[in-house]
């Protein structure tokens, strides 16, 4: 079932949740809404569920304008952050509710409804705690609970409001990657709300980056990840070192260092700009390989599992350059704190304009 | 959200308190003094009172026709304020804790007035407002519709007294359990109906009972609002703490306990619920 999100506009007192959203969902995808806390994706998500209306415009499923429908006509599947179990019924009962509360004569048959409520749970493996209570579970059991009772009712879309970031952190990993298996497996329409960009580049589609109310971008994983529209994306998206610099000759100058960036900057003025590196992006070594190079000395190391982070520091740099290598070049070049070495900046993006951080 | 699996007791070794002797001593001294003073010996003279001229008199007292029709009285009453103001507060409850509007703050702060005001006042208001000599009332006498010096009078009043009781136990109770239950059985297809006998109500229902207890302990007890608008009409419109007063005020001692003492009958029976319910909800976190 397709979504089709138009011109939506949402105010509070004091400030606007939503500025004019529109945005086109295809059958069977899985998007990701990104943005920081407060940027009005829940909203969003809110509003496509009917548990909140929209100042203006228009939410059309399946080429059904719904915008009016209460929430509990628009067969819309909802995943709460907090899980949302009916604390009081037991796993079964909380899978059979939305079969239970139709209206009789639609409703199935116990038979019917019993067979529907085992399969769901079998599919997301908990058929062994049937007589369980909310209570008796772990967050991550509680949300695959959660996400089977959305599903027995078939739903046209199902929309999922944070539905990992209150777990810690493996579960967080294990339950993300059998969501992706699980949407590969009954290809449901799906929209997530996350503001951790590593799970939606993980797991998305398409990314749609969301700030301050406004789409900043959509796009597939790689090409909001390589390809950022503005600063705030390439900011949002993982981490990354901002030096500020001056575009002069066709490249912009940190430090005292002209260096390459990503876009042709010929043509532009001189005029300031703000140079973006990913830390993955930049180079060490022992030898120098380019003019290009400066030279860095070693503040400190932090092992971070796979990846080893340096601080490292350079004349003409307002603050200090972050760097992420990979642990056996580490290994290889025995690197220890206070030492020179040869930093190459790989893949500058410069944005000029008026983005603060 | 749901902290129930992962709260432990802590078992703490050793006295619980570092205080010297002197001060331990003295403190649970004051209290079992205090309470000896003030709970237990009122509450003893009434019994020693009431039985003071044998048990026969205090059976005769307690079955004498005009204290069964105050004890009537003050069951129906009851019986009449505890269920509609169940539903009052049950309505209240739900308007200031799921929703958002204009007024909300005020009608919070409203619902703390029966407690605030004088129980005296409380009576007085009805009197002024549908007492024989106002419009309404006597618009209302004329089609033989009598509230004051009557028994609605007496509901009226106890239903004023008794309002914040279920609404004041509720609130926090649905503040802290959230809209989110109740948004998931929605978009799961549930109507209204359904959302709150499936969902709601078992969430609260302690709480409900724990309120609905209060309540029922209050307007048992209620004097000074149902003093006013009564009329003190033996046999008609006086509940057993009007009658008690009466009995007082003529000298007749040994009846005006023996009657007392089913009053203190009745808050027994309201403790020992709400034991049992505090039980329940304790056992059940």
């Amino acid at each position: 079932m397709s979504i089709e999100i138009r011109n939506i506009t949402k105010s509070y007192p004091g400030y606007t949740a939503l500025d004019n959203i529109s945005l086109n969902v295809g059958t069977g995808e899985l998007i990701a809404l990104l943005g920081p806390s407060g940027c009005g994706k829940t909203t969003l998500l809110r509003i496509i569920a009917g548990l909140e209306t929209a100042d203006s415009g228009s939410i059309i499923l399946e080429k059904k304008d719904t915008t009016n429908l209460p929430a509990r006509e628009k067969n819309v599947g909802f995943v709460f952050q907090h899980y949302a179990l009916f604390r009081r019924l037991n796993v079964f009962d909380n899978v059979a509710f939305g079969l239970n509360v139709r209206p009789s004569s639609q409703r199935q048959s116990k038979s019917e409804i019993r067979d529907r409520v085992m399969h769901l749970l079998q599919l997301v493996q908990m058929d062994w705690a049937v007589k369980r209570y909310p209570s008796q579970l772990s967050g991550g059991q509680r949300q695959r609970i959660a996400l089977a009772r959305a599903l027995a009712v078939n739903p046209k879309v199902l929309l999922l409001d944070e539905p990992f970031s209150a777990l810690d952190a493996k579960v967080r990993l294990e339950l993300r990657r059998w969501l992706r298996k699980l949407h590969e497996d009954i290809h449901v329409t799906s929209i997530f709300v996350t503001h951790d960009q590593e799970e939606a580049l993980e797991l998305a589609d398409r990314i749609v980056v969301i700030n301050k109310g406004k789409i900043e971008q959509v796009g597939s994983p790689q090409e909001v990840y390589d390809h950022p529209a503005n600063a705030f994306v390439y900011n949002f998206l993982g981490n990354v070192n901002v030096f500020h610099g001056r575009i002069r000759n066709g490249k912009v100058v940190l430090g005292e260092h002209p260096i390459e960036a990503l876009q042709g900057l010929n043509g532009h003025d001189e005029k300031a700009g703000q140079a973006f590196i990913r830390p993955h992006e930049i180079g060490i070594s022992r030898i120098r390989s380019s003019e290009s190079d400066l030279v860095g000395i070693i503040r400190d190391i932090r092992i971070m599992g796979s990846q080893i982070g340096l601080e490292l520091e350079s004349a003409g740099f307002d603050k200090p350059i972050e760097a992420e290598i990979p642990r056996d070049i580490w290994r290889n070049l025995e690197l220890s704190r206070g030492e020179e070495v040869f930093v190459t900046l790989n893949k500058v993006k410069v944005f000029t304009g008026d983005y603060e951080i | 959200m749901q902290p129930s699996n992962t709260r432990q007791t802590v078992n703490i070794p050793g006295p619980r308190s570092k205080d010297p002797l002197a001060v331990r001593i003295l403190l649970i001294g004051l209290t079992f003094l205090f309470f000896a003073g003030f709970i237990f010996m009122p509450l003893a003279l009434v019994f020693s009172q009431a039985l003071q001229k044998g048990v026969q008199l205090y059976l005769d007292s307690i079955v004498e026709p005009y204290a069964l029709e105050a004890v009537k009285l003050t069951l129906l009453t009851a019986a009449i304020v505890v269920p509609l103001n169940a539903v009052f507060g049950l309505t209240a409850a739900w308007a200031i804790s799921k929703f958002s509007f204009k007024g909300k703050t005020l009608l919070v702060s409203l619902l703390d007035l029966p407690f605030a005001v004088s129980p005296v006042i409380a009576g007085l208001i009805f009197v002024l407002l549908v007492g024989s000599r106002t419009p309404f009332g006597s618009w209302l006498g004329e089609h033989g519709i009598k509230i004051i010096f009557s028994t609605p009078g007496i509901v009226i009043a106890t239903l004023f007294v008794t309002f914040p009781f279920v609404a004041r136990e509720l609130i926090p109770l649905m503040e802290a359990q959230g809209r989110e239950e109740e948004e998931a059985a929605i978009t799961l297809g549930a109507r209204g109906w359904q959302v709150f006998r499936i969902i709601t109500l078992p969430n609260i229902r302690w709480g409900l009972m724990y309120g609905m207890i209060l309540c029922t302990a209050r307007s048992i007890g209620e004097f000074g609002a149902v003093s006013v608008v009564s009329g003190h009409i033996r046999g008609m419109t006086n509940t057993i703490p009007l009658h008690v007063e009466i009995l007082y005020s003529e000298y007749n001692y040994t009846a005006s306990f023996a009657v007392a003492s089913i009053l203190v009958f009745l808050a027994l029976i309201t403790i020992a619920i709400k034991g049992a319910v505090e039980k329940h909800v304790h056992n059940n976190q």
